[in-house]
């Protein structure tokens, strides 16, 4: 099998130009954005909203390509070469997304559209499976809205309820809290891994040990994990992890869900329809093992195919040259935005990922979002789809700056310097 | 900052959204939700109506600085006007607000310093989000209104 993802081997130095996107001059003009504003012209896109998504590298943009060019059929069933090679093309993107998270089994990755579908298929199959009246679920105040409300519709459905782990003003789980939650009611614990609004790294080793202590499963909800840090499943301990690809360096439209070994055997299907049976009779359906009973319909081969190219681009690049530059990065950031007047960065975990939400006295966040992007500086404005944790934190909104592996130190100059430009016009 | 920014940001709107006027609860008059769930923008818009006048208006809430300004403004500028007047005012802003970059503006005086949003369609809701809370207010809705 060839090896797809040959560039960004040898670290970070240089790694902007693998993304077409970044590489060079940001042209509005050409671009069609807003009009062509001409102020723009000639910028370099300062590019800071890597937790909504990232940018592609050249290699995952060709790969997918090139399954279209080259290899397109459908999957599984084909007798014909032409299948057995795309059939082939997918499953090596299996193994490899297998060994990127380090499952013990490729069985024990399914396919799904992202993490929302992954959290929903758990709280869909497990939860019409498992779930009884009076049960609860824990999650916690930190979480997604696609990490609450699926359990919400399910828990409704089975007039089971939803208990939730409090944060500390820092931003931290509460974990004295969160043992207090845990009762002979608790069916599973949903947690995310790395908060999309805060940063947070959760101690999830901790939390599942100390669930699994109490007979109770584990959901990882690892969307912001995995760009930023080596993930290992086995490790964690947790029985389901759910990332999406785009938000590692992959297309839009894939995701996976981890399943420990058995659990997703033990599960009902999801959805019914080809590809998820072993046989169909009118009197009696047989559904194949997993993943294939949670593949239902023809699966997006070729993004899956590209998102397999996108983790070996990143495994190329290494998570010690990763999370180094990123944690550089972050400090930098955290210097030089708390040297702007008036601006507050917004809770101070123990741990925290390449997240950085902040507010400006005086000046609403989307209105330095807009600012930020007259300047070429694309950040992220609002609640970040947390609208509990924006509770907690009596904000409306926050501006977010969300890192990745290309981001630079002139990007966060950038940043810092337009943001102060923000606060003047608003003084 | 470039020219498109600077028009959306005219001083007059900087200005409303650092002192904004009639930023109060009005006792006894009638008052209307407003919401913008993209951004999160909560708006409360109050007015007291004598005989089909609109006496006074004021707001309460957190939103940017477009949603300010234009609250701000619209509570100063609707007051003495006769409910249809009102109304009619409040259509004839969301349409200054949502027509094409191009077209024709109409001078709605002070008002007109939004016709720069039309270049930030997301941020057309802001502007509107008053208007549209002050049209439930004076229609009497119970609805929250969304700008959705």
């Amino acid at each position: 099998m060839e090896h797809p993802a040959r560039e960004g081997r040898g670290g970070i130095a240089g790694i902007r130009r693998d993304f077409p996107l970044l590489d060079g001059r940001f042209a509005p003009h050409r671009a069609g954005v807003r009009g062509g504003d001409p102020a723009l012209d000639g910028k370099p896109l300062v590019y800071l909203d890597n937790a909504a998504t990232t940018q592609k590298p050249r290699v995952v943009i060709d790969r997918l390509s090139r399954f279209y060019l080259e290899e397109n059929a459908n999957v599984q069933r084909g007798v014909y070469a032409l299948s057995e090679r795309a059939t082939a093309a997918y499953e090596h993107a299996r193994t490899t997304v297998q060994r990127f998270v380090n499952a013990a089994s490729p069985a024990g990755i399914v396919f799904v559209r992202g993490t929302t579908e992954a959290i929903n298929l758990v709280a869909a199959a497990w939860g019409r499976a498992q779930l009884n009246a009076g049960d609860e679920v824990v999650v916690s105040e930190m979480e997604h809205h696609s990490n609450i409300v699926p359990w919400q519709i399910v828990c409704e459905e089975k007039r089971a309820s939803l208990r939730v782990i409090p944060i500390d003003d820092a931003g931290d789980l509460r974990l004295d809290e969160y043992e207090r939650l845990l009762t002979e009611r608790t069916r599973l614990v949903s947690i995310v891994h790395v908060s999309n609004a805060l940063g947070t790294v959760n101690p999830v080793r901790e939390i599942v040990r100390i669930a699994h202590d109490r007979g109770i499963p584990v959901l990882v909800d690892g969307a912001q994990a995995v760009a930023h840090m080596r993930v290992d499943v086995q490790e964690l301990g947790c029985d389901f992890y759910a990332f999406s690809g785009h938000k590692v360096y992959g297309p839009t439209g894939v995701g996976v869900l981890y399943g420990r070994p058995g659990i997703l055997d033990a599960l009902p299907p999801y959805q019914g329809g080809g590809g998820m049976i072993r046989s169909v009779t009118f009197d009696r359906t047989v559904y194949a093992d997993a993943p294939q009973r949670f593949e239902a319909g023809t699966p997006d081969i070729g993004g899956v195919v590209a998102l397999g190219c996108a983790v070996e681009y990143l495994e190329g690049v290494g998570f010690d040259e990763v999370a180094s530059h990123e944690h550089e990065l972050l400090a930098h950031a955290t210097a030089m935005l708390s040297s702007v007047p008036g601006l507050r960065i917004i809770g101070d975990p123990g741990r925290r990922a390449a997240i950085l939400p902040f507010v400006v006295e005086g000046v609403h966040p989307h209105d330095v979002g807009t600012l930020l992007d007259h300047e070429g500086v694309a950040v992220r404005a609002g609640h970040h789809c947390c609208q509990p944790l924006m509770k907690r934190l009596g904000l409306a909104a926050t501006v977010r700056a969300s890192l990745a592996l290309y981001n630079t130190r002139d990007d966060i100059d950038a940043l810092a310097a337009a943001v102060a430009r923000a606060r003047e016009m608003f003084a | 900052m470039t020219s498109d920014v600077l028009e959306l940001y005219q001083q007059v709107i900087l200005e409303h959204n650092r002192h904004p006027r009639n930023f109060r609860a009005i006792e006894g008059g009638r008052r209307a939700e407003g919401h913008n769930p993209l951004c999160g923008d909560q708006l409360t818009i109050h007015v007291r109506i004598d005989r089909g006048i609109v006496v006074d208006a004021g707001f309460q809430g957190s939103g940017c600085a477009i949603s300010r300004a234009s609250a701000s403004l619209m509570t100063d500028r609707v007051r003495g006007l006769d409910v249809e007047d009102a109304g009619s005012l409040a259509a004839r802003f969301d349409q200054l607000v949502t027509s094409p970059v191009g077209s024709p503006v109409e001078d709605l005086g002070t008002l007109t310093v939004f016709a720069g949003v039309r270049r930030f369609p997301v941020r057309a809701k802001c502007a509107l989000l008053a208007w549209r809370t002050f049209a439930a207010a004076i229609d009497a809705r119970e609805e929250t209104v969304s700008t959705e």
